[in-house]
């Protein structure tokens, strides 16, 4: 309701502007309203999930019958959060570490150079953000499974690395190519190696840019279900993995303790997006995508 | 590197250099996706012509023929479709609106786009809470009169359809509003010098600009709702109307190890999601061409 009247303020806040035509009132009451029904139903799910978490007993009230937190220790003894929470910080690390290891260099090259077969490598990697996790997951799952690191935690990692990798050349390459070329001029007169003018010129200038595309790694990282799905054995399970199981075998376990861990997990992943948004504005996120070429 | 940083430390900086050292930096990544991403496809693709037993079509024959093999990808298109047209159809008008600076668009913007990190998983669960026969959803709507029968919007079509939309809205609304946003704003402004009420300014000025921007988010927003996995198997009727490709696939290769179909299965998803990115891009040429790009500044 809130947010009508501020609809009704942003618009008297605009100047210059008469008094609109029916039909404009009546459009952009109805943007408002389809933007309000999507908040207010997410939020009131979220809420939902939350009250169930913490519920005696519930069943067909708006509220339950009495409150208890006991569920969360249930869940963390009973789903072994501890070991999988363990898991999901060391794969999600691992990847962010790995992505930027090889993908900075990688945007650093792109932004720069031009060469034979540039347009090709861009599409090699766009091509994995384009086709869907579990067309090339299951063909990954396969080989992985035959050079036995099928079920292991490398193989999550580096089944999680496959789109990790190509999102941070394709949100780097931009922050690079802002930056002035005639500053690695500069270092190179003065006598500064490839390795020295990447750690004293381009790193700290880079580094906005790199904590962003950190951040948005490990946030998908953390969301990232189908990849790990099919590549993770019973102690390599991620959060989202682990979550998945729980909510399929619901009818064996209660389901407030799986809305227990339901809120675990969302907690973790917002207190990084919530960080992440400190850092990056989401308008300004995916900005460049349009410069990529488009895979004909 | 290390091996760039021992022969150069002492070089001096100008001279020729016969070859460019940065191109090297590319290796790494680029053997990794070879490695990782290239090689499994073909992999994948030559193990799907050799089935266990049969001729090298055998798998592709026995997807086509069997009766609940074929009918998923009608499924999987009558959930992505429509999933990506709203998604995208309802995300235009609202990141069109939000390209004005306001004191509210930051906040409106994250609100919106906080839904991405809930992940298709916590969805499902949520839903189940919220939208079961006996949530808050049923409970409000039986208590307003609007809709008396029973109301069903899990374990079925409409369930993992309105999933579908509350993980691609956020997307397809960020990836919309830096389009947007990339449009000058100097080109309306232009037009409405010479007469151009808003109407005629978004449908002359910003449509066709956005036109390669919305295929591109087309695409994206359709890849994501093809390969519905979780919330088709928690929130569908997985053995029914919602038994999508991607469980097809998942049962041939983790339910009965038969890789071969599998991959096979993999391969005709991925053909037919290819076919229809290649028909909206190829949609987009013919929308507009001239010298403005949307391009940001």
């Amino acid at each position: 309701m809130a947010r009508a009247a501020d609809a009704a303020v942003a618009a008297s806040a605009v100047p210059a502007q008469m008094q609109l035509p029916w039909g404009e009132r009546v459009w952009r009451g109805l943007l408002w309203g389809v933007m309000t029904l999507f908040v207010v139903n997410i939020l009131l799910m979220i809420a939902a999930v939350a009250t169930n978490s913490f519920a005696r007993r519930w069943l067909g009230t708006w509220l339950p019958q009495g409150w208890t937190a006991t569920w969360y220790f249930d869940a963390w003894k009973e789903f072994q959060l501890g070991s999988v929470l363990w898991v999901t910080v060391e794969v999600v690390f691992a990847v962010v570490f790995l992505a930027l290891l090889i993908g900075v260099p990688a945007a650093y090259t792109l932004a720069r150079r031009n060469f034979p077969g540039k347009r090709a490598l861009m599409l090699l990697f766009l091509l994995p953000l384009m086709v869907p996790p579990i067309t090339y997951g299951i063909p990954l799952a396969t080989v992985l499974y035959q050079t036995g690191l099928g079920g292991t935690m490398a193989g999550v990692i580096l089944a999680n690395l496959i789109p990790a990798a190509p999102f941070v050349i394709l949100v780097m390459t931009p922050f690079i190519e802002q930056i002035d070329p005639n500053l690695e001029s500069a270092a190179r007169v003065f006598g500064a190696s490839t390795a020295r003018m990447f750690g004293h010129v381009l790193v700290p200038l880079l580094a906005p840019g790199i904590l962003a595309a950190s951040l948005l790694v490990l946030v998908r990282t953390i969301a990232l279900f189908e990849l790990t799905f099919l590549t993770a054995g019973p102690d390599s399970q991620t959060l989202v993995v682990a979550l998945y199981y729980a909510v399929f075998a619901a009818g064996v376990r209660a389901p407030q303790s799986v809305d227990a861990m339901a809120m675990i997990y969302m907690l973790v992943t917002l207190v990084w997006l919530l960080i992440a948004l400190r850092f990056v504005n989401p308008t300004q996120l995916v900005s460049r995508v349009k410069e990529h070429p488009q895979p004909a | 590197m290390s091996s760039a940083t021992a022969t150069t430390v002492n070089a001096a900086p100008v001279e020729r250099v016969p070859f460019d050292r940065a191109l090297l930096l590319v290796i790494p990544a680029t053997l990794f996706m070879l490695l990782l991403f290239i090689y499994p496809f073909i992999y994948g693709l030559v193990l799907s012509f050799e089935p266990p037993k049969g001729d090298a079509l055998e798998n592709y024959r026995k997807f086509f023929t069997t009766d609940n093999l074929w009918p998923t990808i009608w499924t999987t298109l009558k959930l992505a479709l429509p999933a990506t047209i709203i998604n995208v159809g309802v995300a235009l008008p609202i990141a069109y609106k939000m390209r004005v600076k306001s004191r509210w668009q930051r906040w409106i913007t994250t609100l919106l786009v906080v839904p991405i990190t809930l992940g298709t998983v916590l969805i499902a669960e949520g839903m189940l809470t919220y939208f079961g026969p006996r949530g808050w959803l049923a409970q409000f709507l039986q208590l307003l009169h609007v809709y008396d029968g029973p109301i069903r919007l899990t374990h079925n079509y409409w369930g993992v359809l309105i999933s579908l939309v509350i993980s691609g809205f956020p997307f397809a609304f960020l990836l919309i509003l830096s389009y947007v946003t990339g449009i000058d704003p100097v080109l309306a402004r232009a037009a409405s010098t010479l007469g151009a009420d808003p109407k005629a300014q978004f449908r002359h000025i910003y449509l066709p600009l956005l036109a390669p921007g919305l295929a591109m988010c087309f695409c994206l927003a359709f890849v994501q709702a093809f390969s519905v996995f979780p919330s088709a198997v928690l929130l569908g009727a997985p053995a029914g109307p919602t038994r999508v490709i991607s469980i097809a696939a998942y049962e041939a290769a983790f339910e009965q190890y038969d890789y071969s179909l599998a991959s096979a299965i993999a391969m005709i998803m991925g053909v037919v999601q290819l076919v229809i990115v290649a028909f909206v891009l190829s949609l987009r040429n013919w929308f507009y061409k001239g010298p403005v790009t949307g391009g940001k500044g």
